[in-house]
């Protein structure tokens, strides 16, 4: 489980996170919903420890991220994996390459181990045969599966997933929604998805936290925000005309 | 200016932290010798011939006394070689080669999210992008400055040999008059700190981009301006230093 406790931060004066305080579930897929602007992907951000909130605190299963001096947040970390909106893929490196660089870096496996866990981790992502390939060489979705496989390759506790699903045509953005939930599920992790992708919120959001300027504004599950009478979530997910028939 | 040279010591302080990994380092150290040195040889030996050869039927366009004699050419290149050009003028090249490149590199990699990534994974990214490129620039430089000044004498000697300005005999005289080998320590030391004022201030500027691609360009300028302005400084202050 993470939770966190009145996070607030600034930016040149801009208060951009307003006193949040929410818990993510371990086991679950948390959704972090939100307009553009609206502070969410600064929330992952001080949750992962890319930025230091201005007060608050961040906390790990009973672990206080946010207190502790950067060398020990290294410990943690290597029990987080990340999928980044673009991938973040390293350029210069095969996908069997990316996939295997936490491997090289934190364990002391053989080649031949890593491989295996490489081979099985594409496979989890359906993406066998893609070893040799460079990232210029990948559609947007094998990127985001090859950034997931690197993500599990050292079995994450926590894995974070900044907009995972932009610049992908709606099937693949399913595929990769099942793919972060079903992986959830399997490894028992704490998932944090950043979206604001209606069709994600539906299919995956075993919990949703919607953030509106700032402010914790509403917390709920995927059946409870089709249902909510709360104005200003209602306004964010009913803003487009499918989802406003959906409702009727 | 405080500030930055304050950022600028703070990640040269992390960038020496000892490696996560020590095989992943040696990895890493021999693609940035592949990467900085031998793809370098070859550009830092065509200007050296050349400009050997341009030092030398300058230095013999200059003597019109028959009081001075014509191993003043070997001489006069020799030096010129060995104390300046090859250590700062190639060293001033590789910052557009090299350090251009370094820039852009870790640019792109902060602009696309892969320092981040490296940051979550628990890696240091200041170590394990930077140091390898400061070692092998600190090993690999001296190398090629060594080659730059044979070839650069050799380029001389060619130069005197097809104008017919000076005979092989006085190009050589001139070449082994009173030379001292300490000349090729203060070339070497001053080439090792250029290299680390390269790879250093190229990965700093890197590091530190924001925004995206014409960031990357902008970072990649200021990178190459700044270490070159630094490379003249150091070259001075080690000059006063050591020769004075």
């Amino acid at each position: 489980m993470i939770e966190v406790r009145n996070i607030s931060k600034s930016f040149k004066g801009h208060q951009v996170l307003k006193d949040v305080s929410a818990t993510f579930e371990k086991g679950q897929t948390n959704l972090i919903i939100g307009q553009s602007g609206s502070g969410k992907t600064v929330l992952m951000k001080c949750l992962v420890g890319l930025y230091q909130a201005d007060q608050g605190q961040v906390i790990y299963d009973d672990r206080v991220f946010s207190d502790m001096p950067e060398y020990e947040r290294m410990n943690i970390r290597k029990e987080v994996g990340m999928l980044f909106q673009g991938g973040a893929l390293f350029d210069s490196k095969t996908v069997e390459e990316n996939v295997m660089f936490p491997l090289s870096m934190f364990t002391n496996q053989s080649f031949e181990e890593k491989l295996e866990r490489v081979n099985f981790c594409l496979r989890r992502v359906n993406l066998e045969n893609a070893n040799k390939l460079h990232p210029s060489e990948l559609s947007g979705g094998m990127i985001k599966r090859v950034a997931i496989a690197r993500a599990i390759s050292v079995n994450p506790r926590y894995l974070f997933c900044d907009e995972p699903n932009s610049g992908l045509d709606p099937r693949t953005a399913g595929v990769i929604d099942n793919l972060i939930s079903e992986i959830t599920e399997e490894y028992g992790m704490t998932t944090i998805v950043n979206t604001h992708d209606m069709n994600s919120v539906l299919q995956i959001g075993e919990k949703v936290v919607f953030i509106h300027e700032g402010n914790l504004w509403w917390t709920g599950d995927k059946q409870q925000v089709l249902k909510s009478e709360n104005k200003e979530l209602n306004k964010f997910i009913f803003a487009s005309e499918l989802t406003r028939r959906l409702k009727k | 200016m405080i500030r930055t040279v304050g950022k600028y010591v703070l990640l040269v302080r992390e960038a020496f932290r000892r490696p996560d990994k020590g095989r992943v380092f040696r990895k890493q150290l021999l693609f940035e010798f592949q990467s900085l040195g031998i793809e370098s040889l070859g550009i830092v030996l065509f200007i050296s011939a050349f400009t050997g050869g341009i030092a030398a039927l300058q230095t013999a366009y200059n003597i019109d006394s028959p009081l001075i004699p014509l191993t003043m050419v070997g001489f006069v290149t020799r030096q010129s070689i060995i104390l300046e050009f090859s250590p700062t003028i190639i060293s001033l090249i590789l910052v557009g080669k090299v350090g251009s490149r370094i820039t852009s590199e870790i640019g792109t990699m902060k602009v696309t999210e892969q320092i981040d990534a490296l940051k979550i994974m628990g890696v240091n990214p200041a170590n394990y992008l930077i140091l390898p490129k400061i070692t092998a620039a600190m090993i690999i430089n001296p190398i090629l400055i060594i080659f730059s000044i044979v070839i650069s004498l050799l380029g001389g000697y060619l130069a005197c040999e097809f104008s017919g300005l000076v005979t092989l005999a006085d190009y050589l005289e001139g070449l082994r008059f009173d030379f001292e080998p300490f000349t090729i320590t203060y070339a070497i030391v001053k080439t090792i700190v250029f290299a680390f004022l390269i790879t250093s201030v190229s990965g700093f500027y890197g590091y530190y981009t924001e925004g995206g691609a014409l960031d990357v360009g902008n970072s990649s300028t200021k990178a190459v301006v700044n270490t070159s302005i630094l490379i003249i400084l150091f070259d001075l202050i080690l000059t006063q230093l050591m020769l004075v």
